[in-house]
């Protein structure tokens, strides 16, 4: 089957800097598909290249198998969210839906019916007469993506559209954008710097730095394997310590850090040598915690610190836990099981983690 | 606390009181009685409206009076059809350093008095002028060509020196409209007519209304635009009640002209805002 999007070999310059260079990714229709990255990384370039905002330097973006190179934007079959929603202040709801249809051409009763029909879709029925700033934030999203979704198109593009609500209504939205996107099986490009907006929704998450992908994969595979320091370092939040190779057999690799600690990593088939560089990634999620030394036994890793910091956030909470041998900080996820209820601050802790989840890499500069 | 509060108010609203009474409600009203002032001999004064009348009586002030409104209509019509590509290019495509230079360069002209601006266009289109000149070395015209003292040439006159109030609403207002909103309105199938007219021009009303009745205003009461570029023909309002107030020094007619005019001024920018559907609080506002 021919992908919905195909980007072939993309590349845009400005002046001296590449803002994207050389990507290539194809999204299977009907799929929700994210480019995650800090701001900066060339997202958005890509997004308003398929857009037809910007003409690529090189490579080619291709729609149903087809090139779209040399159509405008306004005759693309994509349609784009943007960023800060840009409803048109000037119509009603009705008007701002209808907008597109009528550029189409549509006769007046088509309008209406559709308009009417999309609306229902959204759950926003009969408010067509609404003034835009009559609406809540959560209402403008979906009356953004209805505008888009009644003129059918091939891809729909999503620049960003949950960063100006507050926490509580993004994490409502994230699962409402879902929903909506198997509701009108269309395929979805999102992109997002929120790691959690990428994982949740997305089939496919492409994560991207200085204008290159780092790794595409599904959220899972992003988590768990990691191919890239950035990738481990940028998905997830992640404990990072570098050092020198001390041994490696197989796939376990001894890594001596920089502050003196020996700690047993697994190399996922990356080639580390002895004397090597490396560095070692651990989430905090990924580290157990016990009150005496026996509770963590089984691992290969194992640290003796005390609690240099509670950090209380309900299922969140976190305990930064002070290396007594090496000073250095570790951050970890504490179980809200009730057994740790009493720690407190200065209180001695022993921590521990499996060798299978130190993810290692090459390089690191410090 | 309150006490001083309420003084500071009176300290602040002494200045505005004080310019409304002494300069605008006082004289309008002095103004307004000398125009319902009729002189029956010489120092003998009855009350009547019979300078109101006499305007209406004589076709040369009706027809001047008709001519000067309509004229600064289209003036007023023509500058914003001039300004308005101007003014989206210096709010919308241009960028940075060039956006500056432009808005800058509109601006320069008015760094001198109208009657110097006034003057350059008289170098410009007079007999001996310039444009005179070089169609003859071009070899177009065989002699000389007066461009001067028409309609057109005051026309002209009248655009130049209602440029920048045009432009500067329009800019402010056109800024103020979001890039992404223009995109959108491209990227959901519109084209450059389309979204100038559902998206562009909706937006930017408010700006059109308000440097529209600037315009207008000032093309109306201009008094040395017409008077220097403008023929005999070209007679406007203003010369006739200059010539009341000061060659036949018959003040009472010439009140009532004034008056005729700011009626017609206000009548005007009425029906203005009606067909629109602004209000004067949201364009000045």
């Amino acid at each position: 089957m021919t992908p919905d999007l195909e980007c072939v070999k993309l590349t845009k310059t400005f002046d001296t800097i590449k803002a994207v260079d050389d990507v290539s990714f194809q999204v299977p229709a009907g799929s929700f598909f994210s480019i995650l990255g800090p701001s900066g990384c060339g997202k958005t370039t890509i997004m308003r290249m398929v857009a037809g905002f910007l003409d690529p330097t090189s490579g080619d973006i291709q729609i149903k198998g087809k090139s779209v190179l040399d159509i405008a934007p306004n005759k693309r079959p994509v349609n784009m969210v943007f960023q800060h929603l840009a409803l048109f202040p000037m119509m009603n709801i009705g008007d701002n839906i209808g907008y597109g249809l009528r550029r189409a051409g549509a006769s007046k009763a088509e309008i209406a019916t559709k308009v009417g029909e999309v609306l229902e879709r959204i759950g926003l029925p009969g408010i067509a007469e609404r003034k835009v700033d009559q609406l809540s934030g959560g209402q403008k999203q979906r009356i953004a993506i209805a505008r888009c979704m009644v003129l059918e198109p091939d891809v729909l593009l999503l620049d960003e559209p949950l960063g100006a609500l507050d926490l509580k209504l993004r994490e409502h939205m994230k699962i409402e954008l879902k929903s909506l996107q198997s509701a009108f099986d269309t395929t979805f490009v999102y992109i997002t710097h929120d790691q959690s907006e990428a994982l949740v929704m997305s089939d496919q998450v492409a994560v991207m730095n200085e204008g290159r992908f780092e790794q595409l994969g599904t959220a899972r595979e992003l988590y768990y394997d990691p191919k890239t320091p950035f990738v481990a370092g940028f998905v997830g939040d992640s404990n990072r310590w570098s050092g020198t190779v001390d041994a490696s057999s197989g796939n376990e690799v001894r890594i001596k850090t920089v502050s003196g600690v020996s700690l047993t990593g697994s190399a996922q088939g990356r080639p580390l040598a002895k004397g090597d560089r490396a560095q070692v990634f651990v989430r905090p999620e990924a580290i157990r915690v016990a009150l005496k030394a026996d509770g963590i036994s089984a691992f290969e890793n194992r640290i003796v610190g005390t609690v240099s910091s509670l950090l209380f956030n309900g299922a969140n909470s976190r305990v930064l836990v002070r290396d007594d041998a090496s000073g250095g900080e570790i951050d970890v996820a504490l179980p809200q099981s009730g057994e740790f209820a009493s720690l407190t601050k200065g209180a001695p802790l022993h921590i521990g983690w499996n060798a299978g989840q130190a993810t290692c890499f090459a390089g690191g500069t410090e | 606390m309150r006490a001083e509060a309420r003084l500071g108010f009176i300290l602040l609203l002494t200045p505005l009181l004080l310019w409304l009474t002494l300069l605008i409600i006082i004289p309008h009203i002095d103004m307004f009685l000398i125009s319902i002032r009729e002189r029956v001999a010489v120092r003998t004064y009855e009350t009547g409206f019979a300078n109101y009348l006499t305007f209406f009586t004589e076709p040369l002030y009706l027809v001047t009076f008709m001519r000067t409104a309509l004229m600064s209509v289209l003036a007023t019509v023509m500058t914003l059809i001039i300004a308005f590509p101007v003014s989206y290019y210096i709010a919308k495509i241009a960028k940075g350093r060039l956006q500056s230079a432009l808005f800058l360069l509109c601006l320069v002209p008015f760094w001198v008095s109208e009657l110097v601006r006034t003057f350059g266009w008289m170098i410009l289109l007079r007999e001996t002028g310039i444009f005179s000149n070089l169609l003859q070395f071009v070899g177009i015209v065989d002699g000389p060509v007066e461009m001067l003292y028409n309609d057109t040439a005051m026309m002209v006159g009248l655009i130049y020196t209602s440029m920048l109030f045009m432009v500067v609403p329009l800019v402010t207002t056109l800024e103020s409209l979001d890039d992404s909103v223009i995109e959108a309105g491209y990227d959901l199938g519109g084209n450059a007519i389309t979204v100038t007219r559902e998206i562009v021009i909706p937006h930017a009303t408010p700006g059109i209304v308000s440097g529209c009745i600037v315009v207008f205003m000032l093309s109306l009461g201009n008094y040395l635009t017409p008077t220097m570029l403008g023929g005999k023909e070209s007679l406007w309002f203003t010369e006739l009640i200059y010539s009341q107030f000061i060659v036949r020094f018959n003040w009472e007619l010439g009140a009532a002209f004034g008056f005729l005019l700011l009626g017609l001024s206000s009548f005007i920018v009425w029906i203005a805002l009606r067909l629109t559907g602004q209000t004067l609080e949201k364009t000045m506002g």
